[in-house]
């Protein structure tokens, strides 16, 4: 009997080994940690229970037959992060290169389908050169089931990606169909086709690192949510980001001990907005000040500056934020932006985390590059977001709310539960002189009476009063009191109900 | 008495003078420029006239808008503060043609102590010591030799024409004088095509002490004794204190008698301050007199419990001073140490922007003020006080227009040491973001071991920081106990981060008692034993502190005793750690278990990126001009473009032989800290 328990941890030891001593110190060599390891780090200590360590390969051809590890290049398992449960994979790049095998898919596989049952994210730590060449179209087959689990797993369970080595070809889907991708600086890259196929076919030169690494896919493609120093600050950053996520669509949003007082005045808000109508101002300012203890998760920090989009805490309860911020392209809505803040409200809808808008917005970014990149349907990305949504809505508008995208900012008309203004606000069709050269056209060439009329324009209509006679503004706040009226406004709404018509999915503008 | 006084400044010296009015029951009225619509002197004054646009020139020293004001309102008096019109004498008639009262000296003797030349002859006449030296032409290097030996060695051989340190020489002995005579000679002659050479004392060890002195029209005049003010930087006053450390009672009577005698001379009536050069043997000579509040004067108030400000008003209102030379007592010490909104890590440049935070260190009233209730603070008084002269406020706007101080923070004890400690844990608790400034310099300087001696000069700053601040580095004793304040804090935050809602029941995370602290390069590992009043951390040495606070998670400044001495940390967020700021020194400080810390290690140490081929912009500023072009070749030093910051214009040199590569910034652009401006091959 003895000695059967100790074959059991032989084993489990041989396992845990992966591909053996010198390929763990080749890949420490890469500043990179193992599979288990990075496990170790993503999880509570002590809490990872493993599936599959003993699985391996069925593959005959070229030889494979003679190398059969257990594992097959991934480790799986389920356990907690501050005491919540999640299910996780993690690519082994030292079996096989951490490559998909027909077996490897099917570990992934199994724990997405309990993630999925069970109701608890799903995270995929990727580190792989892709599919198992030996295999043929097995390991493709199994990359397509992996998919078709993301698909279903959408919106009912939050699926977080860590790409902490190569991930390429059609390795690269399953991370761009989860909610989140994360990947660490100088040690991870994403691409469909890699430098050499891009130099045969297109003659262009490039290095892994610029055709997919962490700099361009934050910053220019956006298929990254974040990037991290390393692999230890890349992991502890995840668990801070499941802090703030429900563990499935079932469940209300996670809510913690908080230490900061719900009515915290903020008089230095009352300065935020500039004198100057053109001049900037940070919007990271009015979150920080607004969130429970200025801790604020932002997502895509390094795209589409124009708009913020992130997590923060009211009362200890999770809130998504979007917000324009008028220190870039003055807070306009553009193509990149609205793609971007379109696909975080949905988010937050799909596991029913409120929403606050903060706006200051002077419309749309206008030119040819816009209309003919489709900025109208994906404008209306971000409109049909906020329109379907049916979580709390509250917005906040602290400047300008012009035109259409005065409509879109998560409005009154479509379906906001509370729409606040500052006493700065300015809700119009557009800016007085634009407006004011439209409708006295005829006193064009007349500069004194365009003033007179641009004037009294302002007086009019450069107030959030208007928008309030109507009811589109449910009130006029002090911005020092913001945090205040915003946590009841959304302690009022905890247990806001509303559905949207029966459909089977709807056709939002892909 | 006055019922009304208008303040012809801005900043912290016009809320200076508001409080000190409010005290005596005067009305105030403040005027303030565009950018000032929304400054702190504005709301403090019982009404407020606007002057003109954001620059000085155009605003707060435009006598007439002024006057205009003082029409206005139906002011009777005026106080200039400090700088703009405040040693104007044409602004000191134009009131007395008004009628108004000035509240400074009268206008014969802000003229008389204008000029240097003529005052330093004043100052002669009435027996006060000034540099000795010979004014007149010297013929050949035996004379000068002779004149030498009169003056007494060290002496300085100057050209006349000169500046800049050309023609001039520094004699210790009869050889060096014929020498540098000659050589100094030549040089102006060719430099300057002007050989007139002139001698004077070289005084070594300079240190700046100035006097203060209060005189009343009714012929009283006395000393408030001395300032030292010799941490300057590029003659900027950074710290002051009051008294000086180096002087005796017999020198301090002297200069504080001498002092006087020139008051009396010039028929003085207001504070006036006599700023000295002294040596290090206590020699002291006349530099000049400023004729008005200086920015300093709160640590005499501190010492002596005068309100000089009352005093000012007091005496323009025709009053008799209420106090005799006997009266006046050193009572204590008091630091003064200045707030610039200067970046210390870029050479000191100027920063403005938005102070998103600004959180002064409370107020404590004690001392000579507190006894005579010249001044009261927020808190009960204490053995030790702490002051803080301010013109900003939290969400307040610092602009390019103005003077870069934001306050002045003083502390007062009854030791010298007693001082400087409250001093070190004021600037702990003075929080300020937004804006780049010198608070971290400041408490570097107090932990200066030749400022803790007293044993400077006014080249302290220069010889002391030779190639700028770069930082503070602490002692393990420090870094002990914050490694241990860090583990405590991270404690907290952690086991908070265990009683998130949605935890599987019993299968919680159990938050452990060993941890790894990684800062400023040191690696501690810590057991923590906490209990209901706070935590002792053991570390791998044996020792063991004592930690106990109130600190919770989100508080940006952790107040807490470690083995019973209060040390205030300011405490960030940084990824996976804390950013703390403590005596100066800004360090990442990383908590982690045991497990994590050893594969923390495994991690590639990554150097920041290589930017010696980017122009990056040293300050936010407006691009003025760019003067090259893509593929031109740069040579070291050449201009590269200007940038116009706090109304200065900036230009940016090429540190070595180069080509432009790309050029990112045109004219108009304004550009924020470590923006590339261009990039090079």
């Amino acid at each position: 009997m003895k000695d059967i328990l100790h074959e059991l941890e032989a084993r489990r030891g041989q396992a845990r080994l992966g591909g053996g001593e010198k390929r763990i110190e080749a890949q420490h060599a890469k500043g990179k940690l193992t599979a288990r390891e990075r496990i170790e780090l993503l999880l509570d200590e002590g809490s990872f229970e493993e599936f599959d360590m003993f699985v391996a390969h069925r593959c005959t051809d070229f030889g494979m037959e003679k190398q059969r590890p257990y594992g097959d290049g991934v480790v799986t398992g389920w356990g907690t992060i501050n005491g919540r449960m999640v299910y996780v994979f993690s690519q082994d790049f030292t079996v096989f290169g951490g490559s998909l095998s027909e077996t490897h898919a099917q570990k992934i596989c199994k724990i997405m389908d309990m993630a999925i049952q069970n109701g608890a994210p799903v995270i995929g730590i990727n580190d792989s050169g892709g599919a198992r060449i030996q295999e043929g179209v097995a390991s493709l087959a199994g990359y397509a089931e992996v998919f078709q689990r993301n698909i279903m797993a959408s919106g009912v369970i939050p699926q977080i990606s860590v790409i902490m080595g190569p991930c390429a070809g059609g390795a690269v889907y399953s991370p761009a169909m989860t909610d989140f991708i994360f990947m660490v600086r100088d040690s991870s890259y994403m691409f469909v086709t890699g430098p050499d196929v891009v130099k045969t076919v297109t003659n262009e030169q490039v290095t892994a690192e610029e055709l997919g690494g962490a700099s361009t896919h934050t910053k220019k493609s956006s298929v990254a949510d974040g990037a991290f120093e390393n692999d230890v600050e890349a992991l502890a950053e995840v668990r801070r980001l499941v802090d703030f996520l429900p563990l499935s669509n079932r469940e209300k949003p996670p809510v913690r001990p908080f230490f900061d007082e719900p009515g915290r005045v903020e008089k230095s808000l009352d300065t935020l907005i500039p004198d100057n109508a053109n001049a900037p101002y940070d919007m990271k300012e009015l979150i920080l000040k607004v969130a429970d203890e200025g801790d604020f998760y932002e997502i895509q920090e390094d795209f589409a500056k124009n708009i913020i989009t992130g997590f923060i805490r009211l009362e200890g309860q999770t809130v998504g934020v979007v917000a324009n911020q008028p220190m870039v392209l003055a807070g306009c809505l553009d193509i990149d932006s609205s793609r971007k803040a379109a696909r975080f409200v949905r988010f937050c809808d799909c596991f029913e985390i409120p929403i606050l808008t903060l706006v200051d917005v002077p419309g749309f970014l206008p030119g040819t590059s816009q209309e003919y990149g489709g900025v109208i349907k994906h404008g209306a990305k971000l409109l049909f977001a906020y329109g379907e949504a049916t979580v709390p809505k509250v917005t906040v508008i602290t400047r300008k709310a012009y035109g259409g995208a005065y409509d879109v900012m998560a409005s009154k008309h479509l379906r906001g539960d509370f729409n606040y203004a500052w006493p700065t606000a300015e809700i119009a069709v557009m800016g007085a002189k634009g407006a004011t050269e439209i409708i006295h056209r005829g006193d064009l060439g007349n500069a004194d009476k365009i003033a007179a009329h641009t004037k009294d324009y302002e007086d009019r209509f450069a107030n959030p009063f208007v928008a309030a006679e109507r009811g589109f503004i449910d009130e006029v706040i002090q911005p020092r009191s913001t945090r205040r009226r915003v946590s009841r406004a959304f302690a009022s709404l905890r247990n806001k109900k509303l559905t949207n018509p029966w459909k089977k999915h709807d056709n939002i503008p892909l | 008495m006055f019922d009304k006084i208008l303040i012809a400044n801005r900043g912290e010296i016009a809320c200076r003078v508001i409080k000190t009015a409010r005290k005596m029951g005067i009305r105030t009225v403040a005027v303030y420029s565009d950018a000032d619509r929304h400054a702190l002197h504005v709301e403090m004054a019982d009404e407020a006239v606007h002057i003109g646009p954001p620059p000085a020139n155009q605003s707060y020293i435009v006598i007439d808008k002024i006057m205009e004001a003082i029409r206005q309102t139906g002011a009777q008096a005026v106080h200039p503060g400090y700088g703009f019109l405040s040693e104007n004498p044409k602004f000191a008639e134009a009131l007395a043609a008004a009628n108004i009262a000035f509240v400074g000296p009268p206008v014969g003797a802000i003229e008389k102590m204008g000029d240097k030349i003529t005052s330093k002859k004043i100052a002669q006449e009435a027996g006060v010591s000034t540099v000795p030296g010979y004014m007149g032409l010297i013929e050949d290097a035996e004379e000068a030799v002779k004149i030498s030996n009169q003056i007494g060695y060290p002496v300085m051989i100057k050209a006349s024409a000169g500046g800049g340190g050309k023609g001039m020489r520094i004699a210790w002995t009869d050889a060096e004088a014929r020498e540098g005579f000659q050589s100094s000679k030549n040089e102006a002659a060719s430099s300057f095509g002007d050989d007139r050479i002139f001698i004077e004392k070289f005084v070594t060890q300079p240190r700046h002490i100035e006097i203060q002195v209060l005189a009343d029209t009714h012929g009283n005049a006395v000393y408030l004794h001395e300032r030292e003010c010799s941490i300057q930087r590029r003659n900027q006053k950074v710290v002051e204190e009051a008294p000086s450390p180096f002087l005796d009672e017999a020198t301090r009577k002297a200069m504080g008698e001498q002092a006087v005698a020139l008051a009396k001379a010039v028929g003085y009536a207001s504070a006036g301050t006599v700023e000295f050069i002294v040596d290090g043997d206590r020699n002291f000579y006349f530099l000049e007199m400023n004729t008005r509040l200086q920015v300093e004067h709160p640590v005499t108030e501190l010492i002596t419990g005068v309100d000089l400000v009352e005093q000012m008003i007091r005496v323009a209102a025709g009053e008799k001073l209420p106090f005799a030379q006997e009266d006046l007592k050193i009572t204590g010490w008091a630091i003064e140490n200045r707030l610039y909104a200067e970046d210390p890590y870029r050479g000191f440049l100027p920063s403005i922007g938005r102070l998103t935070r600004y959180r002064p260190p409370i107020e404590i009233a004690s001392g000579p003020m507190a006894a005579a209730g010249t001044w009261h603070g927020d808190a009960p008084t204490g053995k030790t006080a702490v002051r803080n002269d301010t013109g900003v406020f939290e969400g307040g706007e610092i602009s390019m227009y103005y003077d870069p101080m934001i306050a002045k923070l003083c502390t007062w004890g009854e030791t010298r040491d007693a001082a400087i400690e409250e001093m070190r844990q004021a600037l702990d608790r003075f929080e300020v973001e937004g804006i780049g400034h010198n608070l971290p310099f400041l408490a570097a300087v107090m932990d200066h071991p030749k400022f803790i001696s007293g044993d400077m000069t006014t080249a302290f700053i220069a010889e002391e920081y030779p190639e700028g601040f770069e930082g503070v580095e602490l002692s393990d004793d420090w870094l002990k106990k914050i490694a241990a304040s860090c583990a405590a804090m991270h404690r907290v935050a952690e086991i908070r981060r265990t009683r998130v809602s949605g935890r599987m029941d019993n299968h919680e995370r159990h938050v452990g008692e060993e941890w790894n602290v990684a800062l400023q390069g040191t690696d501690y590992t810590v057991r923590i034993d906490a209990d209901h009043d706070g935590s002792t951390i053991a570390l791998p040495d044996g020792t063991s502190h004592r930690v106990e606070g109130s600190w919770t998670p989100g508080d940006q400044l952790a107040e807490m005793t470690v083995d019973g001495q209060p040390i205030a940390l300011k405490v960030g967020k940084i990824s996976g750690g804390f950013r703390i700021r403590f005596r100066g020194a800004d360090l990442k400080v990383h908590v982690r278990t045991p497990r994590q810390a050893e594969l923390a290690r495994l991690m590639p140490e990554k150097l920041p990126p290589d930017t010696s081929k980017l122009l990056l912009c040293p300050m936010p500023g407006l691009v003025v001009k760019i003067d090259v072009e893509v593929g031109q070749e740069v040579q070291e030093g050449q201009a590269l473009c200007t940038i116009e910051a706090m109304k200065m214009e900036n230009i940016l040199r090429a540190e070595k032989k180069s080509i432009v590569t790309k050029i990112n910034a045109g004219a108009g652009d304004s550009l924020a800290v470590d923006e590339v401006i261009m990039e090079f091959e």
